[in-house]
């Protein structure tokens, strides 16, 4: 894995955030590794606030105090971006939901503590998705510029609106209306997500939780390519955690929304990752093995302690693998057909 | 059509510091840093905790302003607190 | 990586890899004098990577790979690898550090009280603290100055200063040849040479200095001053600070109290002698 010491940064980094690793034993070439690599992994201020409370070398802990106060400056704005969203939709009674990192800081979730968010992301119920549109673009919100075949694209094929950009505040939002792209051969009840969805104080809604989970492993096993899985993963675990200490029935409740979704094998292969790299308790009943989880396992360990994603052949088949989950293969061919045209265009 | 009426930010969510002819606003909500010019400081002082449409500011402004019997107030107010709106400092009520 | 190097640059300690070891070496030289403390974990982290393995000895082109990169860069050939560390350093604290309001600008200091230049590259502010750091004052920063928002202090960060076009031969005229790094000719930036910092730069490099002068400084025209308000000030420094939006509150504060607490001028000047009895000037009232 390219590191020098017997244990590599990847495996140190989430030893420490699975608490399998006393922070006290760690040399100073140690941190480097694992700092660089949570940095890698957008977790450095998850790591932060993992280790919060515990003794730490000066400069190490000078950091992480840098790295806790600036996530949440950057959460703050995130949620801003869902506020003007909201004060955009809600006079037109278009109803949304907060999907991923910005759903996990509204719900005030363990996870959410020093996570990043990027774009915000939110779910409408289909009929609604131009009214949206014409709301957001009246707000302030323009088109991302792109190619009239992207713009085609995304609205044919995938699960959202082209991307929008804020003109004022520069920031991006997603409006999907469901949460898996459309010619994936899996396909949510888009319907139940919505209407099951659950209001928070501050009026924002987000999904329940079992729907939040399904939509965490979806978005992480098969959506992408694995980028940022380490952090999915993570949320997945501290959501799953703290939804079963809420509610003993919590897992019958994810076994029967991930039938409902189509989403049994990723939300089991999710639990039994988040398991293996983080120690989620399991229930007997789903505490088995998959031969394949092993390869998934490398794929998200696969860093060098120079932050670097040491198997770049693991890389492109996660590559080629996301892209056939998501289109059937004659899409695929006419997909992969007009990117290499237009490289060649450039070139 | 009435003009709309809007709502001021919640007391101490807003941290207002004049620099000279400039007004710098840091909002502790979006963590964003407008900055502006006269008369928007003294619209967002004037606003008050209700509903406020931009005939009410204009008739709050004229007790505290030599703007008096000026019938092209309220259309700029209106216009202001639109552009206020627009920079989430105040949100249509 | 192949080679590697560490170097404490104010309070930032970095750790520089490298696929070659021309860059490092040149960096070892540069930084020969500056303190070294290998048992702390680096914050920064800069890679010089070869794209493809061959590319190591073929043509070899550097690119700049760390914590925080530029998509779409282009490579800098080996012979520019000094440049392309130094870049690589820029970004990651430019882009990476939130411990203190960073500015893009130069700063010297004199009796605990310092003289912050901010400008776009070509407004000689690099020359002017370079020739500040040899007269009377000690040389702060070329490149970037740090506010700490709890004091409101200013902070050094001393790295070699990146000399230049035509400043090379003015400020190479007045210093010891042993401190200067090799020319690096035809840059995509233009001439280059680096200027490594006096040993009083270097040693007080933790302590930190009372803003009391913030110069905006603009090469060319005659010598003019003219005194610039608070207003325009905050809206200037917002623009030359890297991490200012990602300070929150933090950073407001500290940029309102800065530019409240210290005079701010707008300078033109033709020269570099011009422009330093600006600043010697501007600073006999500041100092007052």
């Amino acid at each position: 894995m390219g590191g020098r010491g017997p244990v590599s940064a990847v495996r140190t980094f989430v030893d420490l955030l699975a608490g399998r690793r006393d922070a006290a034993t760690l040399a100073p070439r140690d941190w480097e590794g694992v700092i660089w690599v949570a940095r890698s992994e957008a977790m450095l201020a998850t790591l932060a606030h993992r280790l919060a409370d515990t003794d730490l070398p000066p400069t190490v802990a000078a950091l992480f105090a840098d790295q806790r106060a600036a996530a949440t400056v950057a959460q703050r704005q995130a949620l801003w971006e869902a506020e003007m969203a909201r004060r955009a939709l809600a006079p037109l009674g278009i109803e949304f939901v907060l999907l991923k990192g910005a759903a996990y800081a509204a719900a005030d979730l363990a996870c959410a503590a020093g996570r990043q968010i990027g774009d915000l992301d939110i779910l409408v119920s289909e009929p609604d998705i131009r009214r949206a549109e014409n709301a957001l673009l009246k707000a302030g919100w323009e088109w991302v510029k792109s190619d009239p075949y992207d713009d085609f694209y995304y609205r044919e094929h995938m699960h959202e609106l082209p991307p929008l950009i804020h003109k004022m505040r520069d920031r991006m939002i997603d409006v999907h209306h469901t949460i898996l792209p459309r010619t994936h051969r899996i396909t949510p009840d888009a319907l139940a997500l919505m209407s099951d969805a659950v209001k928070r104080p501050d009026g924002f809604g987000v999904l329940n939780p079992a729907d939040m989970a399904c939509h965490c492993a979806a978005h992480m096993l098969a959506d992408g390519d694995l980028q940022g899985g380490l952090r999915n993963l993570w949320d997945f675990h501290l959501m799953t955690r703290d939804f079963v200490a809420n509610d003993p029935g919590f897992w019958e409740q994810l076994d029967a929304r991930a039938r409902l979704h189509g989403v049994q094998q990723v939300v089991q292969r999710a639990a039994r990752l988040a398991r293996d790299l983080y120690g989620a308790v399991l229930p007997p009943d789903r505490d088995g093995h998959d031969a394949a989880d092993g390869w998934f396992q490398r794929r998200l360990l696969a860093r060098d302690d120079w932050g670097r994603v040491t198997k770049p052949l693991l890389e492109q088949a996660f590559y080629v693998r996301s892209h056939w989950l998501r289109m059937p293969p004659a899409m695929l061919t006419r997909h992969l057909f007009t990117k290499w045209r237009k490289a060649r265009g450039k070139a | 059509m009435p003009d709309p009426a809007y709502r001021a930010a919640p007391p101490g969510a807003l941290r207002v510091e004049p620099l000279g002819e400039l007004t710098a606003i840091f909002d502790r909500r979006s963590m964003q840093t407008h900055l502006v010019v006269s008369p928007m400081p003294e619209i967002l002082a004037a606003m008050g905790a209700d509903d406020c449409d931009a005939a009410t500011l204009a008739t709050r402004l004229a007790e505290r302003f030599d703007i008096d019997g000026d019938d092209a107030v309220q259309p700029i107010l209106a216009e202001r607190l639109d552009e206020l709106a627009a920079m989430g400092l105040v949100a249509r009520a | 990586m192949r080679h590697g190097i560490r170097i404490v640059v104010g309070p930032v300690q970095f750790r520089i890899g490298s696929d070659w070891a021309e860059p490092i070496a040149a960096l070892e030289t540069l930084y020969r004098g500056y303190p070294q403390d290998d048992s702390r974990p680096a914050e920064a982290t800069v890679r010089l990577f070869a794209a493809r393995p061959w590319r190591r000895w073929i043509r070899p082109s550097v690119h700049i790979g760390g914590d925080f990169v530029v998509p779409d860069a282009l490579p800098l050939p080996l012979s520019m690898g000094l440049l392309a560390a130094e870049m690589g350093m820029n970004l990651q604290v430019a882009l990476g550090w939130r411990r203190h309001m960073l500015l893009h600008a130069s700063a010297a200091t004199k009796d605990g009280r310092a003289v912050i230049m901010s400008g776009e590259s070509g407004s000689g502010k690099s020359t002017l603290a370079a020739l500040l750091g040899e007269g009377g004052w000690r040389l702060m920063g070329d490149e970037f100055t740090l506010i700490d928002p709890a004091s409101g202090d200013a902070l050094a960060f001393p790295r070699a200063v990146s000399l230049k076009n035509e400043a090379i031969a003015e400020v190479a005229a007045q210093v010891d040849p042993a401190r200067l790094g090799p020319l690096l000719a035809g840059t995509p930036k233009g001439d280059i040479r680096h200027l490594i910092p006096r040993a009083d730069a270097i040693a007080a490099m933790h302590e930190p200095a009372r803003p009391a002068l913030l110069l905006f400084p603009r090469f060319g025209g005659e010598a003019s001053i003219e005194p610039m308000g608070e207003g325009e000030a905050f809206v200037r420094l917002t623009e030359a600070s890297t991490n200012y939006v990602a300070l929150g509150e933090a950073g407001f504060a500290a940029l309102t109290r800065l530019v409240r607490d210290t005079p701010a001028f707008g300078i033109s000047y033709p020269d570099s002698a011009a422009g330093i009895a600006l600043v010697e000037q501007l600073w006999a009232d500041a100092a007052r």
